[in-house]
């Protein structure tokens, strides 16, 4: 199961090359800043943009190939495409939107049913309306529906909360975590957010200037020095984690990670329930020694592994704890006066922990 | 009142209008459709000559679909080789002239309405499966339906309104080309004011009618 692509495009003035070996499965984020190739590189794999000489495979099957001349027209690939725009048919009610791939599709093939679909996304209300008398987010999760609907066998989304308010954006989010955890779809998602990426992907590919810098686990792309992820207010660690216990009298919730375990604030969630935790670089501050009266709980004995400058008169230390990946931002101040370096045996002490689904 | 020969004159008007818009929808939605997606250096010469019959008198257009359809011309001789005959002073003659004369009012409203819509809707059914023909059929089409409204409309009425293309080319033979404006005319020199009145007036009302649907009730305006 892999997505194995080679696309060279030449525009005046702007050259995309890129090759890619992704996972055929879970979310995988494209990420970079406008104008860094993503949304070429998402049209190329649906043969909406034309790479010449460039080759496709997804998943074992060849949908382009120029040296061998085989080039899949974009209808006859078995994708679903959410655009930034939802692009619905204005002449069709949703409930006619929402056939329209799929009666398309021959019925043997069909995984996905409709009803499944409008209870997951939450549209059943707005099945005979027309798409102009919907808001933009309900806009955007008929067309998600709409191109699940076809069954897919690879779902790539360019960037689909772009076009909607803050306020709608949260209302879908969790609409598109649940489909990552529902459905075994795998997902090819284009993003500038590190917020979204955070939240959804799995996989990272950060794309600059048309060029991949770098592709590997979000969780451990988020934590490198050497990649711009880690920089800037939002540097966090994502943390695969398990639920262990929850404790109604303290209002706890216990759950356990790869290195360690962490307490967190009472929590909706089910013993043994997969979850991803967010430990914001700033919530974590360093100590030689355990703190014996602190209010603190979560304190992780850990090792450094590296030290960058960040903002002006700050640090990024990157942690290894019990071999989870982790950051902390603190003063150069402090830095210097633990005497930080590579190798350094600390505790971090961890002020907020969140989880994110 | 109107005449026998007024009423067949109408018949007729009526009869060349309809059958001339029904052939401008069939060619004129593949050329509004090419000249819509094309990136060819011809799409601006094509639009260009699509659109001459604005600017042209009508005696001009009338003047060279004469010699093209006469005998020794090249739509005459593959009328003749076809054993159809020469067009000239016929009613098929009539038809094929309005087709010409009435192309740009059927065209660029289509036209329009396509370049309207975008990729946008023809790539998501593209990547719902549908062929290329598909989507053109169950998406173009029906969001460019105003386009076609409003072509159908003006193609129509622009043709009732012919006078000097049917002079050139179709004479003024009752029931075969001697179309309303034709008969007002007729009318006229006979120095016969109350026929002419009659029918200037019918086509006067129908105009406006046919103006007032395309403005007031088109769904293109609505919003």
């Amino acid at each position: 199961m892999s997505i194995r692509a080679r696309f060279d495009i030449a525009y005046p003035g702007f050259t995309f090359a890129a090759n890619l070996d992704l996972p055929g499965r879970g979310v995988t984020a494209l990420f970079g800043h406008s104008g860094s190739g993503k949304t070429t590189c998402l049209r190329a794999i649906a043969g909406l943009e034309r790479a010449p000489g460039g080759y496709l495979e997804v998943n074992g099957e060849v949908w382009q190939d120029d040296a061998n001349d085989i080039f899949l027209p974009t209808h006859k690939r078995p994708l679903g495409y959410v655009f930034q725009e939802a692009n619905l048919f204005a002449h069709l009610t949703v409930r006619d939107n929402l056939d329209y791939g799929r009666k398309r599709v021959a019925a043997a093939k069909h995984r996905i049913t409709p009803k499944h679909m409008i209870e997951l996304l939450g549209i059943a209300p707005l099945l005979d309306r027309l798409p102009e008398r919907l808001s933009g987010g309900e806009r955007q999760r008929v067309a998600i529906a709409r191109a699940l609907l076809t069954s897919p066998s690879l779902l790539l989304m360019d960037e689909p909360l772009a076009a909607l308010d803050m306020k709608r954006k949260a209302e879908i989010l969790p609409y598109l975590e649940r489909l990552h955890d529902e459905l075994d779809v795998p997902v090819l998602y284009v993003s500038h957010t590190p917020d979204e990426v955070a939240r959804l992907a799995d996989h990272l590919v950060l794309l600059e200037d048309g060029k991949v810098i770098a592709s590997g686990a979000t969780s451990e792309l988020m934590t490198r020095l050497d990649m711009p992820l880690a920089h800037g207010d939002s540097a966090e660690a994502l943390i695969p984690a398990t639920v262990i216990r929850q404790d109604i009298n303290d209002l706890l919730t216990f759950v356990a990670f790869h290195g360690g375990e962490l307490t967190l604030p009472f929590q909706e969630v089910q013993i043994g329930q997969h979850v991803r935790i967010r430990i914001q670089a700033r919530d974590v501050s360093l100590t030689l020694t355990r703190q014996q009266d602190t209010s603190i709980l979560n304190i992780l004995s850990a090792t450094v592994t590296d030290i960058c400058n960040d903002n002006p008169g700050q640090v990024l230390v990157a942690l290894d704890v019990g071999g989870t990946r982790m950051l902390a931002r603190i003063t150069h101040k402090s830095s210097e006066a633990l005497e930080l370096k590579a190798g350094s045996k600390v505790y971090a002490q961890i002020k907020g922990v969140a989880i994110l689904k | 009142m109107l005449a026998a020969a007024d009423l067949a004159a109408i018949w007729l008007t009526l009869k060349l209008a309809t059958l001339t818009t029904v052939l401008l929808l069939l060619i004129g939605t593949p050329i509004a459709w090419w000249l819509a997606r094309t990136r060819s250096a011809w799409k601006g010469a094509v639009i260009a000559v699509v659109a001459l019959p604005i600017v042209l008198p009508p005696t001009v257009i009338g003047f060279y679909l004469l010699v093209a359809m006469g005998p020794n011309g090249p739509i005459g001789q593959l009328t003749q080789s076809l054993g159809l005959g020469v067009l000239p002073f016929t009613f098929a003659g009539l038809v094929v002239a309005s087709v010409f004369y009435s192309m740009p009012f059927v065209v660029q409203p289509i036209l329009n309405a396509f370049e309207a819509i975008g990729e946008g809707p023809l790539e998501a059914a593209a990547t719902l499966r549908a062929s290329p023909l598909d989507a053109f059929f169950t998406v173009a089409v029906p969001l460019a339906r105003p386009g076609f409204i409003t072509a159908s409309i003006l193609g129509f009425a622009h043709t009732v309104g012919e006078f000097g293309v049917v002079l050139m080319i179709g004479g003024n033979i009752p029931d075969q080309t001697r179309v309303v404006s034709v008969q007002i005319y007729d009318h006229v020199e006979a120095l016969e004011y109350a026929q002419a009145h009659w029918l200037s007036a019918g086509l006067v009302v129908f105009s406006f009618v046919v103006l007032l649907a395309l403005y007031g009730l088109n769904p293109n305006r609505r919003r």
